[in-house]
This record gives C-alpha cells, sequence and structure tokens, in this order.
C-alpha cells in the first residue's frame, strides 16, 4: 500500500519516458497518474488508527542485509499527514502547469513525478539509510526544474539550491552512517531506543542539524530559498514551499527529537533564537521586496520560523501546532506560489510595482487572493491562525519571552501581506496591460477550490486534524522528554 | 645440492597464456594484410578475451613458480574486471579507431598486452613478478599513448608519460632492492616471514623507506595525488579511446598490486602504511575536489575526477578490513562502468564532431535528449547521488571507513564530495540548461555497439543504485582471499 502510493508516480514516469511522445498525452497522463495516487492515499487515511503512536502500513523487505539497510516502508501520526500533502499537492501543481510549460513538456511531467516519489518515500521511509537515499534523490528533479524550465536567473539558483542542500547532507550521511554502525541497524524505531552519551548526541544534533537547517530553512542558511523560489517556475515553487521545505521540519520532528532528546533540549536555546531571528528579520526583509515571489519566498522562511519553535517546545500544543502549521503553510503558501503564478502567466512580470487595481479586471481572482492573503496573515477562521495560536501557546509555557518576540511576527505578517496585497489589487488600474488581463479560468479556479476548502476546514474545525496527531505526538513528546544519556553524562554540563 | 625444480603450474596461468599467444598471433595478423584487418584483429581480440574470462570463472585456487604467480579469487576477480574495462574499451573504440586510422592491429596488441601485464599484477606472489607486469602494462600503454603518430598532443602525451612513468618504476624498483636488501627475499610472504614480530620484525627506518617509495611508485600508476601531476595532461592529449582505457585498466591492476603488497608483504607494518595511504586518500580527494572546478576541457576534467575516485578508493583501502576490501572492489567496478559510459558519449559526440570542451556540450539535451539522459546519470552517478550505482559505492566506503573509527578523514571526505559535485553538476547544466549554438545539430549516428555499450552502462547504474545485493556479495567473495 505504502510502496504503491510511493512508487506509482515513479512507475508513470516511466510509462511516459518509454511510452509517451505527445506532450498533452504527457500531460494528461501524469495528471492522472498523480491523481490516482491521491485517491489511493486517502485510503491510508480511512485505514489508519488513530488510537496508536504504532508505524502502521508496514513494509520490510531484505534489501542490504550485511550492512543493516532494509527497505522499511511504515507512516505514523506525524508523517501520515506529510504524506496526504504530498499527494494533495502535486495533482494541482501539474493542472497548475497545463499551460505555463511549453517546452519539453514530458520530461517536466517526468521530473515532477519521480520527485514525488522521492518525497513521499522521505515520510514514508523507516530506515534511515532509505531515507537519506530518497531525500538526496529527490535533488536531481528538483535541480531539473529549476534549472529547465525556470526563469532568467535559473542556473545560477539551480545550482545554489543544489550544493546548498547536498553540502548539509553529506555530513547527515555520517551522523547516519555512526548510527548505524553503533546499532547494527538503520530502522528508525531502533534507532530511537538506542542510548546514546550526551557528547556524542550534541555532535549528532549539529551534523543533522546541517542538513534540516538548510532544508528548512532556517536563518542564516536560507538565502538559497529566495533564489531557487524565483526562479522555479510557478509548479516548482508550490511544491518547494508546500512539501519540501516540510521535509526539514519532519527531519527535526522524526529524528532529532527522539534520537537525540538530551541534545535537542540542549540545543534549543539556539532553535529558538534562529527561529526568532527567522520571524522577525525575514518578516522585516519581506517587507521590502519588490518582487512578488521573493515576497512570498521570504515570509515562507518567516513562517517556518514558528514552525521550529513549535517544535522544540517539548508540549503538546507547540508540536502539534508546527506540525498543523507546516500543513497550513503548504495549503496557504502554495497557494500564493499559484496566485503569483495566474499573475505571471498573463504579465510575464513579477514587479509588484507594475500590478495595481486588479480588483477592477479580475473580481473572482482578487476575492481569491484576499482570501490567502488573510490566511496567510492568520485571521481567525482561517487555517493558520489555529496553527500560529497553538504554537504560541505552546511558546509560552515553554518560554515566555520567546512567546512574546515570536507574536510580533504575527504583527509584522500582517503588514507585509497585506501591504503587498493593497498594492498589487486596490488602487486604479495604472498600466494598460493590467486592464487586458482576463479573470480565472474554470482551470484556475479549480486548482484553488480544494486548498480553499482546507484554509477554512482547518481553520473552524482543526480536530480531526489534530486527532490525528495526537497519539503519535504524546509518543514523540515521551521519547523527547526522556533522558536518554543518564544522569552521569548529564552532570558533566 | 639437488636443484630444486621450480613449481611450474601451466593450469594456473592459463588466461594469461592464451593472451599472450593471442596476442603474437595478431601482431604477425597486424603487420600484414588489407585494410580491413583492423577489424578482423578486433574481433579476434574479443573472442579470447571472451575465452580467457570463462577459464578465468572456471579456475580453480592456485599457485606457481614458487609463489611468484597466485591465482585466487582476488585475482580472478580482479582479471574479470580488467576483461571487462579491456572488452568494453575496444568494443566501443571502433569506430573512433577506424576514423583516426590507428586501428592497424598495432593498438589491439597493444591493449592485450596491457591487460596481460595487468593480469600479472593481479596474480604476483613476487615483487618481482609485481615489476614485471607494471611494467608490461605500463610501456604498452605508453605506446598507446602516442599512437597517433602524426598528433603532436598524442606523441606529447606518450612521451610525458612514459618520461614521468620511468621515473615512477625507477622508485618502485629503488624500494624493492631496499627491501631485499633487509629481507633477502621478494616474496611477499617471505617479507611478511621476515618481517614477522616474532621472528625479529620492524627492521627501521630503511625499510620504511622502502615501503614509501614502493607506495610512491603504485601511487603515480593510479595518479594518486601527490603523484598525480602526469594524469591531466596525459588524459588530454591521448586519443580519447585510450583514455578510456587509461582511466580503468591500470587503476584496477594498480590497485589489486596495492592490495597484495600492503595485506600479504606488509601485513606487519600496518601502522606504518595506514597513515600513508590516509594522507594520499584525502590529498587525492582534495585535487579531485577542487582541481576539477576550474578545467574546461572534458577529458581534463575526468582526470582530476578519476583522482578524487582514487582517493576514494584509498579511503577503502585504509580501512584495512573485509569490509573496506570489499568496498574497494565494489568502488572498482561501479567506477569502471560509470567511466567507460562517460567515456563512450564523448568518443560519440567526438565522431559528430564535438569537441572535448565542456561548452561544447552546451544543449545536448535539446537535441539529443536520450544521450544528455545518459551522461547525466553518469555525471549524477560520479557525483555520488542517490539513487545511482556512485552512490552505492561510496556509501559502503564511508562505512568502512567509520567502522575502522575514520571520523575525521571521513567527514573530509564527504565535504569533498560535495565539493566535487559542482563541476558534474555543471557538465549537466550545460546539457540541460543551456541553449545550443545555431549551428550544432549534434546529428551523428549511434552505431550498434555504442547503443550496446550505452545501454549495459546505464542500465547497470541504475540497477546497481537500487539493488547492489548481487554486486556486493561477488565482491564479498572476492576478497575473502584475504582472510581478514
Amino acid at each position: 500500500m505504502l510502496s504503491l502510493v510511493t512508487f506509482l508516480p515513479l512507475v508513470g514516469a516511466f510509462v511516459i519516458f518509454f511510452g509517451i511522445r505527445n506532450d498533452g498525452m504527457a500531460r494528461m497522463v501524469a495528471f492522472l497518474v498523480s491523481l490516482v495516487t491521491f485517491v489511493i492515499s486517502l485510503r491510508l487515511l480511512t485505514g489508519f488508527d488513530i488510537t496508536t503512536h504504532q508505524f502502521q502500513f508496514t513494509e520490510e523487505l531484505r534489501w542490504l542485509p550485511d550492512a543493516g539497510i532494509s527497505y522499511r516502508m511504515g507512516v505514523d501520526g506525524i508523517s501520515l499527514p506529510f504524506v496526504l500533502l504530498t499527494t494533495f499537492l502535486t495533482p494541482i501543481c501539474l493542472l497548475a502547469s497545463w499551460e505555463s510549460i511549453k517546452t519539453r513538456v514530458r520530461e517536466y511531467m517526468m521530473a515532477f513525478l519521480a520527485l514525488e516519489s522521492f518525497v513521499v518515500g522521505v515520510f514514508c521511509a523507516l530506515d534511515f539509510l532509505l531515507f537519506y537515499i530518497l531525500w538526496e534523490a529527490m535533488l536531481i528533479p528538483m535541480f531539473l526544474i529549476i534549472g529547465v524550465w525556470g526563469g532568467p536567473n535559473r542556473v545560477y539558483a539551480a545550482l545554489k539550491f543544489f550544493l546548498y542542500t547536498l553540502a548539509g547532507s553529506v555530513l547527515m550521511l555520517i551522523a547516519i552512517l555512526y548510527l548505524g554502525i553503533k546499532a547494527h541497524t538503520f530502522s528508525i524505531p531502533a534507532l530511537m531506543a538506542l542510548p546514546l552519551s550526551f557528547d556524542v548526541q550534541v555532535w549528532l544534533f549539529l551534523a543533522f542539524m546541517a542538513s534540516f537547517a538548510v532544508k528548512v530553512p532556517m536563518w542564516p542558511v536560507h538565502t538559497w530559498l529566495p533564489d531557487a523560489h524565483v526562479e522555479a517556475p510557478t509548479a516548482g515553487s508550490v511544491i518547494l514551499a508546500g512539501i519540501l521545505l516540510k521535509m526539514g521540519a519532519y527531519g527535526f520532528l522524526r529524528f532529532s527529537l527522539p534520537i537525540l532528546p538530551d541534545a535537542s533540549r540542549y540545543f534549543t536555546p539556539l532553535i529558538f533564537g534562529l527561529s526568532l531571528v527567522a520571524i522577525v528579520y525575514t518578516a522585516l526583509v519581506a517587507l521590502m521586496q519588490k518582487d512578488l515571489k521573493k515576497l512570498v519566498a521570504y515570509s515562507s522562511v518567516s513562517h517556518m520560523g514558528f514552525v521550529t519553535i513549535g517544535l522544540f517546545t517539548f508540549n503538546q500544543q507547540g508540536v502539534e501546532g508546527g506540525i498543523l502549521q507546516m500543513i497550513n503553510h503548504g495549503v496557504v503558501a502554495g497557494a500564493l506560489f499559484l496566485l503569483v503564478g495566474v499573475v505571471y502567466d498573463r504579465m510575464h512580470t513579477r514587479e509588484i510595482a507594475r500590478y495595481g487595481g486588479i480588483a477592477n479586471v479580475m473580481p473572482v481572482y482578487s476575492v481569491i487572493f484576499m482570501l490567502f492573503a488573510l490566511a496567510s496573515a492568520g485571521l481567525p477562521g482561517t487555517n493558520s491562525f489555529v496553527g500560529e495560536i497553538l504554537i504560541l501557546l505552546g511558546a509560552f509555557l515553554a518560554n515566555k519571552a520567546v512567546a512574546v518576540i515570536a507574536a510580533t511576527g504575527l504583527v509584522l505578517g500582517a503588514a507585509y501581506v497585506l501591504w503587498m496585497f493593497k498594492r498589487v489589487v486596490f488602487g486604479p488600474v495604472v498600466h494598460e496591460d493590467v486592464k487586458a488581463m482576463p479573470d480565472l479560468s474554470m482551470r484556475e479556479v479549480a486548482l484553488f477550490l480544494p486548498l480553499i476548502v482546507l484554509v477554512f476546514w482547518i481553520g473552524f474545525y482543526p480536530g480531526p486534524f489534530l486527532a490525528l496527531l495526537h497519539a503519535s505526538v504524546d509518543n514523540l513528546l515521551m521519547q523527547a522528554n526522556t533522558v536518554k544519556a543518564g544522569a552521569v553524562a548529564l552532570a558533566q554540563f | 645440492m639437488p636443484v630444486q625444480m621450480p613449481d611450474i603450474n601451466l593450469v594456473a596461468m592459463l588466461p594469461e597464456i592464451v593472451l599472450s599467444l593471442l596476442g603474437l598471433v595478431l601482431m604477425l595478423m597486424s603487420a600484414q594484410g588489407d585494410e580491413n584487418r583492423g577489424g578482423r584483429i578486433s574481433m579476434l581480440a574479443m573472442i579470447g578475451l571472451v575465452v580467457a574470462a570463462l577459464i578465468t570463472v572456471g579456475g580453480k585456487d592456485a599457485t606457481g613458480f614458487g609463489s611468484h604467480f597466485i591465482n585466487d579469487a582476488f585475482a580472478r576477480s580482479m582479471k574479470l574486471l580488467m576483461y571487462l574495462s579491456t572488452g568494453l574499451v575496444l568494443f566501443m573504440s571502433a569506430d573512433y579507431m577506424k576514423k583516426h586510422r590507428i586501428d592497424g592491429g598495432e593498438y589491439q596488441v597493444l591493449t592485450l598486452m596491457a591487460l596481460l601485464g595487468g593480469m600479472l599484477m593481479a596474480s604476483a606472489g613476487d615483487f618481482l613478478m609485481l615489476y614485471l607486469g607494471l611494467e608490461l602494462m605500463s610501456l604498452s600503454i605508453y605506446v598507446l599513448a602516442a599512437i597517433q603518430r602524426d598528433e603532436l598532443r598524442s606523441n606529447e602525451a606518450g612521451l610525458k608519460y612514459f618520461v614521468l612513468g620511468s621515473m615512477a618504476s625507477g622508485f618502485l624498483l629503488y624500494g624493492i632492492s631496499l627491501i631485499y636488501g633487509l629481507t633477502g627475499t621478494t616474496a611477499y610472504s617471505g617479507v611478511a616471514a621476515a618481517l614477522d614480530p616474532a621472528h625479529g620484525g620492524h627492521m627501521g627506518t630503511a625499510l620504511i623507506l622502502g615501503v614509501v617509495m614502493v607506495m610512491a611508485g603504485m601511487s603515480f600508476k593510479i595518479a594518486a595525488a601527490p603523484f598525480h601531476m602526469w594524469a591531466p595532461d596525459v588524459y588530454e592529449g591521448a586519443p580519447t579511446s585510450v583514455t578510456a582505457f587509461m582511466a580503468v585498466l591500470p587503476k584496477v591492476a594498480a590497485f589489486a598490486g596495492i592490495f597484495r603488497v600492503l595485506l600479504i608483504a606488509f601485513p606487519s607494518l600496518h601502522s606504518q602504511w595506514i597513515p600513508l595511504v590516509q594522507l594520499l586518500a584525502v590529498f587525492s580527494m582534495g585535487v579531485g575536489a577542487f582541481a576539477a572546478i576550474a578545467q574546461t576541457n572534458i577529458k581534463r576534467m575526468l582526470a582530476y575526477s578519476s583522482i578524487g575516485h582514487v582517493g576514494y578508493i584509498l579511503l577503502g583501502l585504509a580501512a584495512n578490513s573485509a569490509a573496506g576490501l570489499q568496498s574497494v572492489v565494489t568502488y572498482l567496478a561501479i567506477y569502471i562502468f560509470t567511466s567507460v559510459g562517460a567515456f563512450a558519449i564523448i568518443l560519440l559526440l567526438n565522431a559528430g564532431g564535438i569537441g572535448d570542451e565542456t561548452e561544447d556540450y552546451k544543449g545536448l539535451a535539446h537535441k539529443r535528449p536520450l544521450l544528455a539522459f545518459l551522461m547525466a546519470l553518469f555525471m549524477f552517478s560520479m557525483a555520488g547521488i542517490p539513487p545511482l550505482a556512485g552512490f552505492i559505492a561510496k556509501l559502503y566506503i564511508f562505512l568502512a571507513a567509520l567502522q575502522a573509527g575514520m571520523l575525521g578523514i571521513a567527514i573530509v571526505g564527504v565535504l569533498f564530495s560535495a565539493v566535487g559535485a559542482f563541476y558534474y553538476l555543471r557538465i549537466v547544466k550545460f546539457m540541460y540548461f543551456d541553449a545550443a549554438k545555431e549551428t550544432e545539430t549534434f546529428g551523428m549516428a549511434v552505431g550498434v555497439p555504442m547503443r550496446a555499450i550505452l545501454t549495459v552502462t546505464g542500465v547497470i547504474i541504475l540497477v546497481w543504485g537500487v539493488f547492489p545485493e548481487s554486486l556486493l556479495k561477488w565482491t564479498a567473495t572476492s576478497v575473502k582471499a584475504f582472510a581478514m
């Protein structure tokens, strides 16, 4: 079942590679495959038992027994939402690239499907090495998506994206191998139970952090993100903001907290500090952006700062809020990038000053834009509000000063989003070409509908989503709050 | 005093005998005949390789000539890798040889002779045998590098390789003579016995000097930094098919030789040679990572990249464990396929009039998507990105290194590999992200041999990346001979 969800897109990519020569067909096949994948992944949801923290739908196959590496897959309440988010966003991305991708459509569709496979695999992997392989493998299609179909400065952005992530990851590889050799297995559940001394945990934490922090991205290693976002095609930005960024935070959740609990607690001030800088500083940077996509990109860094604070509060509100906020951010930032893509397809510029007065010519678009702008600002009733309030609650319990500073991020967030909205949508129509823009087509409206539903569903009734998390988060917190290293090692500090 | 007859064991070296006889016959054939004799000779050489491979596969453990010659699982595995490298390179260079008018037969004969030398190195149980094998291989390759007689750069490459290679051979011989002087024997097992701590053991600085000299000579052959200076020039100047050959065969042969020297002759000196190997590994990884960035010629770039690969292989050797040896053989096997695949594409483009500058690859993906895809596979594999075979190769090297406690060097190694990824990516960038020159059509035809080679190498890179178990089993059995 999990393998089916994971590898169906890859099979689809092979089908296109071998069987399909026609662009239109390739589009159709890719979209259908991703849609079928989504439907199958929903079966995971219906078959999921929310009362247990155990990994479910587990699969295990012999792979490299000498080294203790197996093909192990499984999901729990923490990973399942991300699997679903991925399978949910991919068809939307493919639909969004229906008209904007005109060259080398087959290759694009293949790259996208391969990307989906690897990302779903990352969230399902229960073997640390398998995780690493998929985590790295994902770089290849994303590198090509940015580099081949991206904007004018795409080559620089693609290389920067690849090398930043790779440089972070290789250190994690050493940490993974170290753990695997110590435990004689790379099974993640087994590693969670592995006793480790404090010193070792500290080094491993730093190695993991080198990889995860780049991916989140945390300040100051976020600089690849604005470039990658700006240059990537719309769907690439959506997948980047919606899913790839979540992989870093997921890494902290899945590995750092349970495997290295003592070091995680030890480094909490560092994570809080970096996150606060990210929240406040990148929000200020976002305020100053002249480029629509760059603004949304910086806002992503700022929002992810909230997420990392939530994860490191070590209480239920904070962690669940953090996870929920990741899903929310995936939906909202994804939608914002799609919205930028819509006007970009029409005007071929992302400069905020080139727009203005869109409300007069594109009423439907403006309403949807407003909705997501408000959701991004965290208006009560939208999904982000729930996530942010939970994170702040958690942060108050953990550290009041952090919560207070983080809360200013909400204000700044409202400021840059609303100001951007005002400049783009309201006011008189100054530029002639704006006047000529047609409103959303049916296809484009269809893109946003499911996202809008999610915004309000999570906004008004987050219960089912949180229920999915409870058991696994409780278990995670139990693991994260144990003193693995033992009193002796702690006493040294 | 009774004269002791040496235990001549011809069966043990049957593959060598077959190939040397074939080489002699082919040499006669190349001296006369019509324009098309090259094709016939290539065909016969290839058949000879298959026969030798079959004999090798069926071979049994044996020694001959007073332990000068060892036929064990390790030697057989290394020989199979050598047949493979030679066969693939001969097979893919047919068109290239014809175009450059070097297919008269000497080329094929020299290739076989180089192979023979390499085989002797893999089976050597004595320093003299090692030296003879090394010289046979090297001399053949010196000539191969210069085989384009009317091409200045080819001559330069041959001469440069010859002069520097002779130097290295001198080092090797000097080291061997020191070791002989101190231990009274040139047989590996005899040296090991003389150095056994139980019988007097260590023999001071002169012995260490001998080991260092031997290692220096061998390092030259694998182009490990700081003995790598010749590689970029020679790789660039030699005919591309010869470059492909140089990139694979001597590496396998020399590593086989180094294995035996270090593990059979000097096991008691491991605390001396491990740091040496580590040093070579770090230098090579570093040179491979940083120097390749500045290269604009793809052959030069691959020369530096191969220096980097040698660094990783040495890292596995420095682990001095069964896992380390296995990782080395695994790396070599994967390296052969990636390297041959990449050179096949270079040869192919070369036949289409495209030069060796990396810029010449601009826009390849637009005109020939499949070729570009394969080249991208080879590049990503060399960079060690999963799920390709190159990752498995590096994974096992690092696993072995960490098991041996070489944490610091492993970290340096992965960081260098991240740096190195840049220049592989740059090739992908040229192929995929840049537009081709207006006039460039990349319209060359892909012949059947090329199709076969590219399919095989491409598929293997993918399959071994995902299902490496069969390869790992094979490499594990092939290093069992060194019971560690």
